[in-house]
């Protein structure tokens, strides 16, 4: 090979370093910021949970652009800026030092995954970020340090809160599990909900499982047929459940079926049609619900996108408006007093409840069951702590 | 290549000496985002470096790499969760302790996956090319399905080990660098000895090797067992750079950019493989903006390297071939 | 007992689209002994084919009024996406294929995995990773006997699938085009040299095992309830462990093993454990190239120096 061919590929290298923006910035260049505030969010933009992340950030979005509308924070604006990771924990991990190191965020939104926000978790808590997970359900993810804190609650709770409402508000005493075993939001879910179910005096008739993408259930169906359960605790993402209940319609299986948040999203009614009819999930929100606040969330989002927001959207309005009441609290951006403010955070009016963080950094809140009729998702009853 | 002992130990120890300043000055220098990016850079290498063993110079094809990294991932994980306290005890926590647990958990590691290429090895090295693929294909699932469902290892969720924060981060830029460069200088001497003719003699004809009495099962199953245990080595670091990892992260996805790291730099070329692993590491961030397309790019990146240029940006030629005025056993070699 | 014969009956209709599938992969290693590795996504993009020719031919009116799409557009929409399909088949053969005919082993086998990446991830961007349900082409009917639920569309899944084997089988037996498939298979040089098309065989091959494909698809579909874009990954493997096991490039070993692959993943999730369905297959394509490489039905073929 020539010279030149030879020295090419370094050069390219070199070339993509610099393009990279490899440089640490200088303290001059840090103490000099101002304008926008960043916030940095992390979210799955693409892949097969894309629309975790899409559904997420489109309601921070708007949440920004309210506060800003209204003044922004302590006079300066507020900046949403979005990295997609893919649904990779790999990724989340370079999307958040992304974040820090060129958006130069002060505070993360994210993720919904709890086990992203686990990977991205770490790498905050290390380099003293503060980040407010919007929707990850899983204990371990505010175990990671005292930078990491999240608005949504834990599924423990959430197990619990199915388990009481077949027991108590639907008189059940035996049901079956159908967990996706590729997933740990339903394995965490329905560990918490068999415990709850049990420790009630319920007995669980039969454990079946399948693996996220799945399409055939009629195995497991036809022995949770066979079995004594009287409903069916589906913890799983809404493509498999919708899948579930059209197969069990369709085996002529009529029981009724439970699931958790990961139900919500707008496509489970486009596959599902009236399968689900007689069902019962928990959420942090239903579009219906009392509150005015929710009301004025939904009104606004559905006249900015289109659509009705989901469980998901409403937890990142209230992500963003975390970060923003504690920003105001605050006098500078430096990262050791705002976490300070996220951990004093106090009735926050969110969409999805107020909202108080506690020492371990969760908020205590209750939950809302929706029963699913005519296929739409109605407002049934909240379940307190 | 006639260097006295001497001469090479103290070549070895100026490289370490370079590594370790270069590891600080990175350190010092450079934004994390990059840092990370070079030391996945780094792993790339290994990888690509690994399976380009069995691939470019054996010839055959394995398309279930993701498994051996799986494996290697998992079990140093383990290790270095039971280590670490342990050798912080005896020699008191700090680099001493970081960097032993780190090294051992990755013997280990390797080890694991040379066993399960082994395993995997022998059954199906009887088969052809196109056969190959698919069963290697199909124990990188199995495997991938295993650690699913094992519940001690934390099954989908991941295993993060016992502490609040996860794994704990041994892998620094000295120590990927320093594994990358045995593996690179390990599989280089081994690709121009004797048996890496044969593998090459088994590439171009097996038949006609089989005729020459080579041992052509023994050898392609040294080969897949070699490469099974760079991947568990590179697994292994990858994992002390997560706070966790699940079985997600070694989906066949990863698999194919193993492959595309080894195809863009030419099948069977050691520096065409670093070259591609840097490039697949390197990429991944710059095409951040066009991520959705990245495996549309990767896989028409296949399709054409293939009609138009099947030897990749170096073929089977090395990138120092032209100092050295040395042809190979593997020039002239068709892809 | 019920629940023997309802995994029996679940197992025979997931084994039929398993083997219509498998008919592509060992018709096209038959002549050209190359493993199509998009062949998997020909069948996706054939049940995408009829997800759209359905919506096009308004079977959402049909659907919110409450009646039966009409069989003749149904078989309408069979045909667009078969046909569909056949052109694809036939593009990736002359686009991907033939430029690499005289290459090394291994790479028609990268440019196929190429292929197949392709096609998947084009689809992920046209069509969404969203699953989709599928339109209601067949409308659904239940009929259960001994505690056995059978609905119309696996009775379709039979006949339909029956039906185009056999049509297949003729096809190949009775038309000078399978005349010249068989010779082909058999030896493409002599083939050539006896003043066959080669060319042209290979393509009505590709066009053939494609359309096929693509009936597969639309059925996977109706009996699946949801399409999306990587469903022919995993099924596209399933159907090319089918044809292996069947003895692949053998068109009959092809059908057999499809029924097999899709008793046996029935039963594994039925009695062992949903976990390991697709575990199973892997294990009978170790097992089958361990024991028996050239399948239940193949020939041991010596290869010439």
């Amino acid at each position: 090979m020539r010279p030149l061919r030879r020295v090419l590929p370094y050069g390219a290298i070199l070339l993509g370093a610099w393009g990279l923006g490899a440089c640490k910035p200088s303290a001059e260049e840090l103490a000099n910021a101002t304008g926008d505030i960043v916030v940095g969010h992390y979210a799955s933009m693409t892949g097969s949970t894309a629309h975790f992340g899409q559904d997420t950030d489109k309601a921070a979005r708007l949440a920004v652009d309210e506060i800003n509308a209204e003044g922004g924070v302590r006079g300066r604006k507020l900046r949403l800026v979005t990295l997609d990771d893919r649904g990779d924990s790999a990724e989340a991990a370079n999307a958040v030092n992304r974040l820090i190191d060129v958006e130069n965020a002060v505070a993360l939104l994210g993720e919904v995954a709890s086990s992203l926000s686990l990977a991205g978790g770490r790498i905050a808590q290390r380099r003293h970020v503060p980040m407010v997970s919007s929707a990850s359900t899983n204990p371990k993810v505010t175990k990671v340090g005292n930078y990491v804190f999240r608005v949504c609650f834990l599924d423990p709770f959430q197990g619990r809160v199915m388990a009481v409402f077949a027991k108590k508000h639907l008189g059940l005493s035996s049901v079956a599990i159908l967990r996706d075993v590729r997933n740990d939001y339903s394995i965490g879910l329905s560990d918490a909900f068999r415990k709850s179910f049990i420790e009630l005096g319920g007995t669980i008739a039969v454990e079946q499982s399948y693996a996220q993408g799945d399409t055939d259930f009629s195995a497991q169906l036809t022995a949770i047929r066979a079995s004594s359960a009287r409903a069916i605790f589906v913890p799983g993402y809404y493509s498999e459940v919708a899948t579930i209940a059209r197969t069990a319609q369709r085996l002529g299986l009529a029981l009724p079926l439970l699931g958790g948040d990961g139900w919500d999203a707008p496509d489970l009614f486009k596959i599902a049609g009236d399968a689900l009819d007689g069902s019962f999930f928990s959420n942090h929100f239903a579009p219906d619900m009392a509150s005015a606040r929710a009301q004025r969330f939904v009104a606004e989002f559905t006249k900015r996108y289109g659509q009705a927001p989901t469980g998901l959207g409403a937890l990142g309005y209230d992500g963003v408006l975390v970060i923003a009441d504690a920003l105001r609290r605050t006098t500078t951006v430096e990262p050791k007093t705002l976490r300070d403010a996220l951990a004093a955070t106090r009735e926050v009016d969110g969409v999805t409840g107020k909202i108080t963080i506690d020492a371990d950094r969760n908020p205590t809140k209750s939950a809302v069951v929706l029963r699913v009729s005519s296929g739409r998702a109605k407002y049934e009853t909240t379940i307190a702590p | 290549m006639s260097k006295s002992p001497a001469l090479r130990v103290v070549v070895f120890v100026t490289l370490l000496f370079a590594l370790s300043l270069a590891g600080l000055a990175l350190r010092a220098n450079v934004i994390e985002y990059v840092q990370r990016i070079v030391l996945l850079a780094g792993i790339n290498i290994i990888l690509a470096v690994g399976l380009n063993l069995i691939n470019g110079t054996t010839g055959q094809f394995s398309l279930g790499h993701a498994g051996f990294m799986a494996i290697g991932a998992y079990a140093a994980a383990y290790i270095g969760v039971l280590l670490g306290p342990l050798v912080e005890g005896w020699c008191g926590p700090g680099l001493l302790a970081d960097g032993l647990t780190l090294n051992l958990a990755l013997v280990g590691g390797a080890f694991f996956s040379a066993c399960a290429g082994l395993l995997i090895g022998i059954p199906s090295l009887r088969l052809r090319g196109d056969y190959l693929a698919v069963v290697t294909l199909g124990f990188g699932e199995i495997i991938r399905i295993l650690f699913t469902n094992a519940e001690f290892l934390g099954s989908a969720t991941g295993y993060f080990g016992n502490e609040p924060a996860g794994l704990r981060e041994y892998t620094s830029f000295f120590w990927v660098y320093v594994w990358a460069l045995l593996v690179v200088v390990g599989l280089y001497n081994l690709t121009f000895s004797q048996m890496g003719r044969s593998l090459v003699a088994i590439r171009e004809d097996e038949i006609a090797a089989e005729a020459i009495a080579t041992p052509t099962t023994r050898l392609k199953v040294q080969a897949f067992v070699i490469s099974a245990a760079t991947a568990g080595i590179a697994g292994g670091l990858f994992a002390h750079i997560q706070a966790g990892i699940r079985p997600e992260d070694f989906r066949f996805e990863k698999s194919i950019d193993m492959l595309v790291m080894v195809i863009i730099g030419g099948l069977g070329s050691i520096s065409g493989a670093v070259l591609g692993g840097i490039f697949v590491a390197v990429t991944l961030e710059l095409m951040r903006d066009l991520a959705q397309y990245r495996l549309v790019i990767y896989a028409l990146l296949l399709v054409v390297i293939m009609i138009v240029r099947p030897r990749g940006l170096l073929g089977t030629r090395e990138l120092f071939d032209t100092w050295k005025k040395k042809s190979g056993p593997s020039s002239g070699a068709r892809v | 007992m019920s629940q023997f014969l309802q995994q029996l009956i679940n197992g025979l209709s997931l084994g039929s689209i398993y083997a219509l599938i498998a008919l592509g992969y060992t018709m096209v290693y038959g002549v050209l002994r190359l493993i199509n590795f998009a062949h998997g996504e020909v069948f996706m993009v054939g049940a995408y084919a009829g997800y759209y020719a359905a919506w096009l031919l308004g079977v959402e009116r049909f659907e919110a009024a409450g009646q039966n799409f009409p069989i003749y557009l149904a078989l309408v929409v069979l045909a667009l996406a078969m046909g569909a399909a056949a052109l694809l088949g036939v593009l990736i053969e002359a686009l991907a294929y033939r430029p690499v005919r005289s290459a090394p082993r291994l790479t028609p086998l990268i440019t196929a995995i190429g292929v197949s990446l392709l096609l998947q991830n084009v689809a992920l961007l046209v069509f969404s990773p969203n699953p989709r349900r599928y339109p209601a082409i067949l409308t659904e009917v239940r009929f259960e006997f001994a505690g056995v639920i059978v609905t119309n569309v696996k009775l379709t899944i039979f006949v339909l699938a029956t039906l185009l084997m056999v049509g297949l089988h003729l096809l190949i037996q009775k038309t000078s085009w399978g005349r010249g498939a068989r010779a082909t298979s058999a030896n493409l040089d002599a083939a050539e040299l006896m003043g066959i098309d080669t060319g042209q065989v290979i393509r009505w091959t590709f066009a053939t095992g494609s359309a096929l494909a693509a009936a597969g698809g639309i059925l996977f579909g109706l009996d699946q309830i949801t399409i999306n874009p990587q469903m022919g990954v995993l099924t596209g493997i399933k159907a090319f462990v089918a044809a292996v096991l069947g003895g692949i490039g053998n068109i009959p070993g092809a059908m057999l093993g499809g029924i097999l692959i899709g008793l046996a993943e029935q039963f594994t999730a039925g009695y062992l454990s949903p976990d390991y369905r697709d575990a199973i297959t892997f294990l009978i394509l170790i097992a089958v190239l361990l024991i028996k490489p050239q399948g239940l039905l193949g020939v041991v073929r010596t290869e010439k120096v």
